[in-house]
């Protein structure tokens, strides 16, 4: 089918396109040079913005602990539900939504490519069942590999290309996208109750500490050529005074910087830069950490910023995740996954006049403003744990427009506000910026070479929303923005038309994007490989891969690996 | 005023939160029957259901009323629900979450009523002459906003979980509780003239409990604080005593109040050589 998008003012930064007014042209569910006019189907575009589907890079949406918070909190579902339509399915959750509501949010926010970012291999076919049937979206997961006992063992040994070996092996049997590391050496210290307290503390029973995971982890990256980075979730998250652990953990990987890709990605920054003793005098470590980045071009950050609602926390970071139910003492949920890593969920409300909620919303803010290279910060709220991702259009009123953010602040914690950096910052992003931290950015950090541009050759996914750049001032009128985000007037799926005026038109399944990661010489899998599955994982090693008849539609990716 | 009568006996549950005085109030009889009311899964109008008629009368117990039900409603779920203003009277039997999320007005009940009546209710006043269900005042499973205010009279009796996760306003009982009376409530009052079965105030952090019945056991994670000669329900209404007083539940750090009365519980006096 051929489509052609007249007259939008296209915004697509990759190919440095700034909201000129011009066609996009589909052919096939790709982006083509023209169309035969006549033929193709029209959409008027005229007066609105064209800019690529939308990519989130963190949100947490399917597998085992997203599944436990749904059991967990029927309260979460009564509330907030959607009826079955003529097109659509029916579904529950404001903060879990099921998996067909999830995807039929995101369409109709526009975003097309969304990634799973924590999927315990163990977990891997729960998590692939549940992404098959998110509709609407592409959609990748990445492995838990941090505390991986066989990558433990193999960096302790220093044995880096034998790591990298296997992690390819893991990399394609789970189906996996990235190396995911949650508080690398922690989880496995969790396992006996503690944790570890800096990047240099010793993981017990294995003489290896996290700065020995992350460089590891990293070099194994490298030698992998995996399209993103390692996507690193820092020590201490959530503890006052961490923005030092997140500068350490950026720091200790410079030298594995190459000059053109970066090497690290530092996820939901705004729960590692709590600057402070304790809870009372917690204060914003953004500007320590903006400071850093906008030197240094090995690392990439994205927000988690944090949204005044009552939502639901799920981190594989099991000591975080137990620390934030003493704080809390709500229900929580509390897992060993054997020998991978842990998890944990407490359902969690952020309050606008308690002094620590309002310091971390104003953090991620901070965050994104400071660092002044939009290509180097991307816009999640971690989805579910800082707010659903249904808030999105809400931040990006927020990058838009100073008035919009201090009408924010009227109204939140008056310490936390005297405190705040956000009266100082006067930036406000243009729609360009905007289109790099939703969808530009974060395609090319993960390395999505046809997402997230609209140039020929690119994927076919387009979000159209109905907004005039030219007439529209979004520093004053930003209710107009916010609203315009919320509500795609098109969304366009594979050169299909899925949404019209934020309405689910047709239902359409997205593709499981993996890595087939091809290394010159395969992994061994030896007879004590084997009989270490039989005797420490619950899984026997010949049912432990996730085969591709297993995804609904699937999509692998070859790499070469140097090893 | 507007009187409603079921024009049969109901088969299906009937969601029938549009019988509520704000969106009754200023109708005509005529617009009224047009209301859209859900029987099962289909879609009816309230005039298929209901007979409609406005009528004024001397009758002291529904004379003030914005809304009279006459007969039996046991199946319709959610009456009153949301509402802020005026009283509904019902001369019968009612179903299901009775005034839910009631923010204001009373509801008068002549009769039995099903479970979570008052659930979740923010202000007003529900008034039960018969028995009540389960869960009166109660959330939802695993929601945690329970009663923010208001007050629940009921003659009867109530069965389990009357006033879980309360957090303010009161709720008397003249009958006798099931299990779990106030369950993890947080602050409140609950007042049960007659016996209560056990568990009362499991994982309760504040608020007061009073028995003026017979209760089987405490559970063992309240400690004894005293005796009282009397316990203060609310503005002009004291509970005469002698009551042991327990503080719990110690299990979640609370220092609830537990009143128990001592006349009617004997087998409770081990716990005096604690004092």
């Amino acid at each position: 089918m051929e489509l052609l998008i007249k007259n939008g003012f296209v915004f697509d930064p990759t190919n440095g396109v700034k909201g000129e007014k011009m066609d996009i042209a589909v052919s096939d569910g790709k982006i083509v040079e023209k169309v035969n006019e006549r033929k193709a189907k029209k959409i008027d575009a005229s007066g609105m913005i064209v800019m690529p589907g939308g990519v989130d890079i963190h949100c947490h949406i399917a597998g085992s602990e997203v599944n436990t918070g749904r059991l967990l909190r029927p309260e979460d579902h009564f509330k907030d539900f959607e009826r079955k339509t003529s097109t659509t399915r029916s579904g529950v959750g404001y903060s879990i939504p099921s998996t067909f509501t999830t995807g039929y949010r995101y369409a109709r926010m526009g975003y097309t490519t969304i990634m799973n970012p924590s999927m315990p291999p163990l977990e891997a076919k729960h998590t692939h069942e549940e992404l098959s049937d998110t509709p609407m979206v592409d959609k990748a997961s990445y492995p838990l590999l941090g505390d991986w006992w066989f990558v433990l063992e193999y960096l302790k040994d220093g044995k880096i290309e034998e790591c990298a070996r296997y992690i390819a092996w893991i990399m394609s049997s789970t189906k996996g996208y990235a190396i995911k590391i949650v508080n690398p050496g922690g989880l496995e210290a969790w396992g006996f109750g503690h944790n570890v307290s800096s990047i240099d503390d010793q993981v017990p029973c294995f003489c290896i500490t996290p700065r020995e995971i992350i460089r590891g982890l990293c070099k194994v990256n490298k030698l992998l050529n995996l399209p993103h980075t390692i996507h690193v979730h820092t020590n201490n998250l959530g503890k006052p005074g961490n923005y030092q652990t997140a500068l350490e953990t950026m720091k200790c990987v410079e030298d594995l910087y190459d000059g053109n890709k970066p090497a690290i990605h530092i996820t939901h920054c705004q729960f590692s830069a709590f600057k402070g003793d304790d809870w009372a005098s917690l204060q914003s470590g953004a500007e320590e950490i903006a400071n850093y980045v906008n030197t240094h071009s090995h690392v990439t950050l994205d927000m988690g910023q944090v949204i005044f609602t009552d939502t639901t926390t799920m981190t594989a970071d099991g000591p975080f995740q137990y620390t934030l139910y003493e704080l809390s003492g709500n229900k929580w949920v509390n897992h060993d996954v054997e020998t991978e890593t842990s998890a944990g969920i407490v359902p969690f409300r952020y309050r606008r006049k308690r002094y620590v909620h309002a310091v971390q919303w104003s953090i991620g803010l901070e965050l994104a403003l400071l660092i002044k290279d939009p290509w180097k910060i991307f816009m999640t709220t971690d989805h579910p744990n800082g707010g659903p991702f249904t808030s999105y259009p809400k931040i990006i009123a927020w990058f838009m427009s100073k008035k919009a953010r201090e009408a924010a602040l009227k109204r939140i914690n008056p310490r936390a506000r005297s405190r705040s950096l956000l009266p100082t910052i006067d930036r406000e992003l243009n729609f360009y910026d905007i289109a790099v931290v939703t969808r530009a950015g974060q395609a090319k950090a993960l390395g999505l070479i046809n997402k997230g541009h609209l140039g020929v050759g690119a994927d076919a996914d387009i979000a159209i929303y109905n907004v005039n750049p030219e007439k529209t001032d979004p520093s004053r009128k930003y209710k107009l923005v916010r609203r315009a985000f919320k509500r795609a007037a098109y969304t366009v799926k594979d050169g299909k038309i899925v949404v019209k005026d934020g309405e689910v038109l047709k239902h359409v399944e997205g593709a499981t994007m993996w890595l087939d990661v091809q290394s010159l010489e395969p992994a061994k899998i030896t007879d004590d490989v084997k009989r270490r599955f039989r005797e420490y994982w619950t899984v026997e090693y010949e049912n432990y891969p996730v085969t591709e008849d297993y995804l609904e539609v699937s999509n692998p990716i070859p790499i070469k690996a140097c090893v | 005023m507007i009187k409603l009568t079921p024009a049969k006996e109901f088969q299906f549950p009937i969601n029938a939160e549009c019988i509520n005085p704000d969106v009754l109030s200023g109708k005509t009889r005529e617009e009224i029957e047009k209301l859209k009311i859900w029987e099962g899964n289909k879609p009816k109008k309230i005039g298929e259901l209901f007979k409609v008629e406005e009528n004024r009368t001397e009758n002291p117990l529904e004379k003030e009323a914005a809304i009279t039900i006459h007969g039996n409603v046991s199946k319709a779920r959610r009456i009153g629900a949301d509402m802020k203003n005026g009283e509904i009277v019902i001369l019968g039997d009612v179903g299901m979450h009775l005034g839910e999320e009631m923010k204001g007005g009373k509801i008068t009940v002549h009769g039995n009523v099903d479970s979570w009546a008052g659930s979740m209710m923010k202000n007003g006043t529900i008034e039960i002459h018969g028995n009540a269900g389960n869960y009166l005042g109660a959330p939802y499973r695993g929601c945690s906003e329970g009663m923010h205010g208001g007050k629940i009279i009921v003659n009867g009796n109530v069965g389990t979980e009357a006033g879980a996760h309360m957090k303010k306003g009161i709720i008397k009982i003249y009958g006798s509780a099931g299990q779990f009376v106030g369950f993890r409530m947080c602050d409140g009052t609950i007042y049960i003239q007659k016996d209560a079965e056990p568990r009362a105030g499991a994982c309760m952090t504040s608020g007061k409990i009073v028995i003026g019945g017979f209760l089987e056991s405490v559970l063992p994670s309240f400690t004894i604080d005293s005796i009282k000669g009397k316990v203060k329900i609310e503005e002009n209404e004291v509970a005469e005593g002698p009551f042991y007083l327990f503080l719990g539940d110690r299990v979640e750090h609370g220092d609830g109040k537990l009143y128990v009365f001592k006349t009617k519980n004997p087998h409770l006096s081990h716990y005096e050589k604690y004092l």
